[in-house]
């Protein structure tokens, strides 16, 4: 049973039909979100953050499982104008102003912030009469989050919300996060971004195909694809050698040049210099999301 | 509470902001009205009917702008789902209902438009008629063009922004010219497929204005049956449209 508060998603599976055979978005999520907590949704692209959220946001039907948003059906939380959204890939409605915009969908509402305060909220304070098709992309997308947050909600959903924003406007962005989340709202947000996961959720959920692959504090998540690799030119030594090295946790060769996939590469890199001076073009780099899930879910190393 | 009437608005405060607007779906019937009845607006006697070619012009392009206005209303919710807004608007409170009756009030704002706009034109051209002549045509034009404005509806949500326009340029031609916009049709088959279409009741709306008699029961219920048809259709579709496109 899902408590009052929250989110509850249980068994989720959702497959799409495409020309290319059917496709396992979805397959057999578990999450949890409490309320008042932030959580991020982490995964590389085609990880099935989006249609997680659309299936929580009562958008798409799950093939099977189950969804509960503060205790039923997403329909009634989206009803009761409990919910507050950012869409991925969205854009805004044209031949109104920006104030005019935020208005007509806080009109949809029982109980609206003030437009001025929404407005202020995202950023947008001085341009509430300019008209929306003269919005820059970063303006643009700070509107689709005045949009969101006007009705008040209780839980806000932001898929990829900062996508197209400049520093100075994540920057902000995320400060306003941080009061909306003070006054007790829940909030999820999908990314792609380790960064943004890593310094703005209580809890971040890893996503690779379909799956939970971990659940836990950012730290924790940190460890598992915060990882580095270190890449160096050094043609003679075998790659059995190198995986023995410590800190090192898997070698490749492509070359002349060896890839170390590294659990603390500080101290590996102290080794690999001792053992063997002659190593040179010495490249030192976070392994990037993607690196990183691929070798999860290829070793099956999925700490749960 | 929400505010329903404040959101319709700002609807319609969008749909008269946007200039394309003023050009095709209003411009157009006004300037192709003047390019044909003016040069014969001192005909009198259309083919020895009694009726004026000014006159007969303007009913006749009252009803096509009219259907073309209204079903411009596709065009403007296709838009709307290119960047994902009908996905945004299933994230608030608003109903099936609302959203409807605020996209059919809109239309018809339209709709009422060009018919007033044919009608100044007709005025300035000298056509005249009874107060009684004039609220009978338009109350009955009203009446027809409700099928067209479910029609726009379901259109909207089937269709992309690519594809509406000539999707919807098509309905109107196919639909004026089976339904006898353009020249009567008054006997055979054509007369058969005409009838069982609601632009030629459109049509026969608009020509209470030269004396018809409007519409016998063939016509209330054909009307009718395009009405429910489209409208459920268009629930359907909208129903299912919550996917991005």
């Amino acid at each position: 049973m899902a408590r009052s508060g929250g989110i509850e998603l249980r068994g989720l599976e959702k497959t799409y039909a495409s020309p290319a055979g059917p496709v396992h978005a979805v397959r057999g999520m578990d999450v949890e979100v409490h309320e008042g907590e932030t959580v991020a949704l982490l995964g590389p692209n085609g990880a099935g953050k989006s249609t997680t959220v659309d299936i929580l946001l009562g958008l798409q039907r799950p093939d099977a499982g189950t969804v509960a948003v503060f205790g039923g059906p997403p329909e009634r939380a989206v009803g009761g104008g409990r919910v507050g959204a950012m869409l991925q890939d969205g854009g805004v409605l044209r031949d109104l102003a920006v104030g005019e915009l935020v208005a007509m969908m806080a009109a949809l509402f029982p109980r609206p912030l003030e437009v001025d305060e929404a407005l202020r909220l995202a950023q947008l304070s001085g341009l509430s009469d300019r008209r929306t098709e003269r919005l820059s992309g970063g303006e643009r997308q700070r509107l689709r989050f005045a949009v969101a947050l006007v009705s008040d909600p209780d839980l806000l959903v932001l898929d990829e919300p900062t996508v197209g924003m400049d520093v100075e406007s994540r920057r902000a962005f995320w400060s306003t996060i941080r009061e909306l989340s003070g006054r007790g709202k829940t909030f999820l947000f999908a990314t792609h971004y380790l960064e943004e996961a890593d310094a703005y959720a209580d809890r971040v959920v890893l996503m690779a195909q379909g799956r939970v692959v971990a659940d836990g504090p950012p730290t924790e998540i940190k460890a598992i694809v915060g990882s580095r690799t270190i890449r160096a030119t050094l043609p003679s030594v075998p790659l059995e050698e190198l995986e023995r090295l410590p800190g090192v946790t898997h070698a490749e060769r492509r070359g002349e040049s060896v890839a170390l996939a590294c659990s603390d590469s500080d101290v590996a890199l102290r080794e690999l210099l001792a053992r063997h001076p002659e190593a040179r073009d010495i490249e030192v780099r976070g392994a990037g999301l993607e690196d990183a899930f691929v070798q999860l879910t290829a070793d099956q190393q999925v700490p749960t | 509470m929400s505010n329903p009437l404040a959101y319709a608005r700002f609807e319609l405060l969008r749909t008269f902001r946007n200039r394309r607007l003023y050009i095709f779906s209003l411009g157009f019937p006004l300037v192709l009205y003047y390019a044909i009845a003016a040069p014969n607006r001192n005909v009198h006697s259309l083919g020895g009917t009694g009726i004026s070619a000014p006159l007969y012009f303007m009913v006749g392009l009252a009803a096509f702008g009219a259907m073309n206005a209204v079903l411009g209303s596709g065009g403007r919710i296709a838009a709307e789902r290119a960047v994902g807004w009908n996905r945004q608007l299933r994230l608030t409170p608003l109903s099936t209902r609302t959203y409807f009756r605020v996209k059919v009030a809109t239309a018809y704002m339209m709709g009422i438009l060009t018919i007033a706009l044919l009608y100044v034109a007709g005025a300035t051209l000298g056509v005249h008629l009874q107060a009684g002549n004039w609220v009978a045509m338009t109350g009955l034009m009203l009446v027809g063009l409700a099928p067209f404005a479910a029609l726009g509806i379901l259109l909207g949500h089937l269709l992309t922004s690519d594809s509406i326009g000539p999707a919807i340029g098509g309905t109107t031609a196919v639909f004026a010219l089976l339904g006898g916009t353009w020249f009567p049709i008054t006997s055979g088959a054509m007369q058969k497929i005409a009838e069982a279409l609601p632009s030629y009741w459109l049509v026969q709306a608009s020509h209470v204005g030269l004396g018809g008699q409007g519409w016998g029961t063939t016509g209330w219920i054909v009307v009718a049956a395009w009405t429910v048809g489209a409208a459920l259709l268009a629930r359907h579709a909208y129903a299912r449209d919550t996917q991005r496109v």
